[in-house]
């Protein structure tokens, strides 16, 4: 059958790249060093309760100024004439040809204390000669390096989605009475909402699971999970029975929230529709 | 229909990147009026309707609701509501929620909502649909959804814009009846574009013929099929042969060598005319009592009737007729006066009006439709 024979290399796919993968993890989670099965690495987990926290709240706060940033940028966008449509997803995407250790470092020469902006800052006599404004190892600097990184990954399924947009339920909208905010709450981001949730997806996990941007943004201060699970995996106190326990607990954790939030889009929908 | 105007077009006038595209038109629509914007593709029906919906602004000319100049009002101020040429329905929303869109947005009471959404799910036979997708329905039912979700808004004025083009013919001609059972019941203007001529007559009260964004003809269905101002009204609507011909006087044309007494004054004296015969018209008689003889050279039959192309001197006519003349059989044929129309010469003299490339004619024009529908088809 025509449907069998195309679905052969999707399930190739999943059983190289998702399902083997996915079983060594639990294994790994599921067993001690000498390959005995155990609890004790998921009983261990307790203990890093506080930096999954952190990790989701610092994830979920840079997904939503991505989601909020990138909005009006991928509408903006979609609006416009096809060439410039090109051309402005070309500049979107620009960033993200440029390595991303070398784009999270010039970040860190940014915002060190006597990086750029603080000599800058000197310059221009907002503050001391020798004072400096504390940017480098904060929350604020590494949620701002996860935002800079993954706004591209909002931006482009937003405007996918909204680019195809058919303009004339846009006007059968206004026809039928819509003034601009109107169109926008009652057409446009309920027809949107797929771009939402796949743009939500896209920077909320690995801003989650990062640790690139909070070793070189955050110092040694912060810990993220993802750095956690680092520790497991490199260096003298390695653990891969932790690491896989902490991965596949980190893993639980974000379908929660994504379904959470799916939860919550369809409900809008439906509140959409109810309300007058 | 009373005479009060609702709607004026005034010396409109719209160009897209330079190429003209309407121009100098003028046109009033009253109170309960179905007027039809017939035309062939791209003679700007679309446009005229997006200039009254509000969605273009013409360059120059003014557009009157009411008496009121409404140039500047935007489209979603405009007690008008249109009939998309392909629908766009809300995908997001049910069935009942696309027609109850115009309402939520004027923020009427749930209850009002729900007795008008009902009602016209009945009026255009939808009962019982409300909870489908809209993605679901048949080409004919997202028709009617878009019918009533326009409807529901309590427009004075529904625009039309080809909203039968997708249908099946059966479908068409039930909804034909339909939508003139709508108009006639609510006592609302339509202004309802098609490029199908049939359509147009059988549907309207005034037909305005178009062609390269330039009115040709404004009318009764009769007017325009009996009395086409110009070659290009006489060929858009119906079949017709259009020779050329000269009035010597009142009452009395000349062609082909010969003088017919016709129903048609006016003219100057020995004023060179185009002369509109339709091809129902005509009688076929033996050869020696006819006005004019000629030889069969084409039959296709037609269901009702047979095409019959009919070789005079060179000048070939499309003759309709119930009986059967064998391709090379020769006949005569008689004109009576009232079967002869007589236009003034205008810029299409010359271009319509002969069947010599009859069949080639027509498997273009068969093709054409074939590949628009598929293009459409390949849209959906
Ligand atoms: N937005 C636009 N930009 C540029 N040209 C346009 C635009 N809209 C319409 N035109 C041009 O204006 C002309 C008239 O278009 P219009 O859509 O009014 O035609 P129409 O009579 O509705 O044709 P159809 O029967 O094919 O729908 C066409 O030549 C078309 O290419
Ligand atoms: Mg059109």
């Amino acid at each position: 059958m025509k449907s069998r024979t195309a679905a052969t290399p999707f399930a190739l796919w999943m059983g190289i790249f998702t399902v083997v993968p996915m079983a060594i993890v639990v294994w790994f989670a599921f067993t001690d060093e000498t390959g005995a099965f155990t609890m004790a690495n998921i009983a261990q987990i307790w203990q890093y309760a506080g930096t999954y926290v952190d990790s989701i709240w610092m994830g979920a706060l840079a997904t939503v100024i991505c989601l909020v940033l990138a909005y009006p940028v991928a509408l903006s966008i979609s609006r416009k004439s096809e060439n410039m449509q090109r051309t402005m997803v070309m500049i979107v995407m620009l960033p993200m040809w440029m390595n991303f250790l070398l784009r999270t470092y010039a970040w860190m020469s940014l915002l060190e204390n006597n990086g750029l902006i603080n000599q800058f800052l000197r310059w221009l006599g907002v503050i001391g000669a020798d004072a400096s404004l504390e940017m480098i190892n904060t929350d604020g600097a590494i949620v701002l390096g996860m935002v800079y990184n993954f706004l591209p990954f909002m931006i482009l399924p937003l405007y996918s989605v909204m680019a195809k947009l058919d303009n004339r339920v846009i006007e059968a909208a206004q026809d039928l009475g819509s003034n601009n905010w109107q169109v926008f709450r009652r057409v446009i981001l309920p027809l949107s909402a797929p771009g939402i949730v796949s743009g939500v997806t896209m920077v909320f996990v690995p801003a989650v699971s990062t640790f690139v941007i909070s070793k070189l943004l955050g110092g040694s201060k912060y810990m993220m999970i993802g750095d956690v699970i680092e520790t497991m995996f490199v260096g003298d106190g390695c653990n891969y029975n932790v690491g896989a326990a902490l991965s596949l607990v980190l893993m639980v954790l974000m379908l929660l929230c994504m379904s959470m939030m799916r939860k919550v889009d369809n409900g809008e929908d439906e509140l959409g529709g109810m309300m007058a | 229909m009373n005479e009060k105007k609702i709607i004026e077009l005034r010396d409109i006038a719209v160009s897209f990147d330079g190429e003209p595209v309407l121009k100098n038109l003028n046109l009033s629509i009253s109170d309960g009026e179905f007027v039809t914007l017939l035309g062939p593709s791209g003679c700007g029906k679309t446009t005229t309707l997006r200039i009254i919906a509000g969605f273009i602004t013409p360059d120059s000319g003014d557009v009157f609701f009411d008496g009121k100049r409404v140039n500047d009002l935007p489209a979603y101020k405009r007690t008008v509501n249109t009939i998309f040429q392909r629908y766009a329905l809300f995908p997001h929303l049910n069935v009942y929620e696309n027609v109850a869109f115009g309402m939520r947005v004027q923020k009427k009471s749930n209850q009002e909502i729900e007795e008008t959404v009902t009602k016209m799910l009945e009026l255009v036979n939808l009962k019982g649909f409300e909870k489908r997708s809209v993605a679901k329905l048949s080409g004919g039912q997202q028709q009617r959804v878009a019918i009533a979700r326009a409807l529901a808004n309590n427009p004075r004025v529904l625009l039309l814009d080809e909203p039968l083009a997708a249908l099946d013919l059966k479908l068409r001609k039930d909804m034909q009846t339909e939508l003139k059972n709508i108009q006639k019941s609510l006592g609302i203007s339509f202004i309802y574009v098609t490029h199908d001529q049939e359509e147009a007559l059988s549907m309207s009260d005034t037909v305005v013929v178009m062609d390269n964004g330039v009115i040709q003809q404004i009318g009764t269905p009769q007017d325009i099929y009996n009395e086409p101002q110009n070659a290009f009204v006489a060929d858009f609507i119906g079949e017709s042969n259009i020779l050329d011909g000269v009035m010597l006087e009142d009452y009395l044309v000349e062609f082909f060598g010969r003088k017919f007494s016709c129903l048609d004054a006016g003219f100057e004296k020995n004023e060179p005319v185009d002369v509109v015969i339709r091809p129902e018209d005509i009688d076929i008689v033996e050869p020696v009592k006819g006005h004019l003889t000629g030889l069969v050279t084409n039959v296709t039959f037609k269901g009702v009737h047979y095409d019959t192309i009919v070789d005079f001197k060179g000048f070939k006519w499309l003759i309709q007729t119930t009986d059967y003349y064998p391709e090379g059989s020769t006949i005569g044929i008689v004109l009576n006066p009232e079967d002869i129309h007589i236009m003034k010469k205008s810029a299409y003299s010359g271009m319509f009006g002969d069947y010599s490339s009859y069949s080639e004619e027509f498997d273009e024009l068969g093709d054409a439709v074939a590949a628009a529908e598929a293009e459409e088809e390949a849209e959906e």
